[in-house]
């Protein structure tokens, strides 16, 4: 057993934890950086100095050590406690579709828009005459016969 | 050509004024959703600030109304709302059960008596644990359950007058 400090892709943080297994400890560090923390808005777990992200950290390492969770019991154990906010990845449901179907949306759109300009401009390379204009025009022809 | 100069800066228009509708009705960015409304309390077993040997659990907040407010004296805005909680224990007939989070029972007990206590139960919370299955990420936090346990609000931040009479008193009455 080796006594392990884990620096932070941010090395704001150091926590000393203990990890008997190597792929323990890389499955944590790869999980802490994976959370949001819920007091300061945009940093993940790994990066933040706030207690709560201790805390957290603390329990990944509890969940990964002591309860042999896999990380998608790890990953539902938070969002079920902290909800969607923690998960950078969110889910797609009834608060979310909106935003998930807006590359799809675009995509018809500029679909849509590329094949009505390639259309128009079909159109305008020759000149489309109505009815009356055609009356016009054979008139002025008759009228110059 | 006519049709798209006028669509395109409409749909705009309306994108912007759907998004600023919704997204400015967001109150207070910082506070989350809770992850437990209208689900049951989470199991737990902590001790009793009073009395250490006497271990609380779920069954406590059974068969009343119950407010479980999240405190530390290390907390500048659990002092601000204290008056508050002391007023609603007075006032109403809800249970009031504390949770004394990440702080020093010692402190804890002597905050209570200068302060007067309104709480029916307090539990001591020394390590966050606790927190962490109520998800809680500050103090004060505080929810609202139904006489099954079942958690209808969650306020983050002070409890003020206004917060109670128009946020927390509509569910109050519901139930």
């Amino acid at each position: 057993m080796c006594l392990i400090s884990l620096y932070s892709q941010a090395a704001s943080t150091v926590d000393i934890f203990e990890f008997s297994e190597a792929s323990d400890k890389s499955r944590y560090q790869s999980l802490i950086q994976e959370f949001r923390c819920p007091k300061c808005l945009n940093i993940n777990i790994a990066g933040s100095d706030a207690p709560i992200a201790l805390d957290l950290r603390r329990t990944v390492y509890r969940l990964i050590v002591n309860e042999k969770m896999t990380d998608d019991e790890i990953r539902n154990f938070l969002q079920e406690r902290y909800g969607d906010f923690v998960l950078y990845d969110p889910p797609l449901n009834e608060r979310t579709w909106l935003i998930w179907s807006m590359p799809l949306l675009f995509l018809v759109l500029g679909i849509w828009w590329v094949f009505s300009t390639k259309i128009r401009s079909a159109s305008e390379s020759r000149i489309e005459l109505s009815q009356s204009d055609r009356d016009q025009l054979k008139q002025i022809l008759d009228d110059n016969r | 050509m006519r049709l798209s100069r006028f669509v395109i800066p409409l749909a705009l228009f309306v994108t912007i004024v759907v998004f600023s509708f919704f997204g400015l009705e967001i109150q207070d960015r910082d506070k989350l959703p809770s992850a437990l409304i209208d689900k049951p309390f989470p199991e737990f077993a902590a001790a009793s600030l009073f009395d250490p040997t006497i271990e609380v659990k779920n069954d406590a907040l059974l068969g009343r109304a119950t407010l479980v407010n999240v405190w530390a004296t290390w907390c500048p805005t659990c002092k601000a709302e204290h008056d508050e909680l002391v007023r609603i224990s007075e006032d109403t007939q809800l249970q009031l059960i504390g949770i004394n989070y990440k702080d020093d029972p010692v402190k804890a007990r002597q905050w209570l008596s200068d302060q007067g206590n309104p709480f029916d139960l307090v539990l001591q919370d020394p390590e966050g644990d606790l927190g962490i299955e109520l998800g809680v990420y500050g103090a004060p936090e505080t929810f609202l359950l139904d006489e099954s346990g079942r958690v209808l609000y969650k306020r983050v931040g002070a409890i003020t007058r206004e917060v109670w009479s128009h946020q927390m008193l509509p569910f109050v009455d519901d139930i």
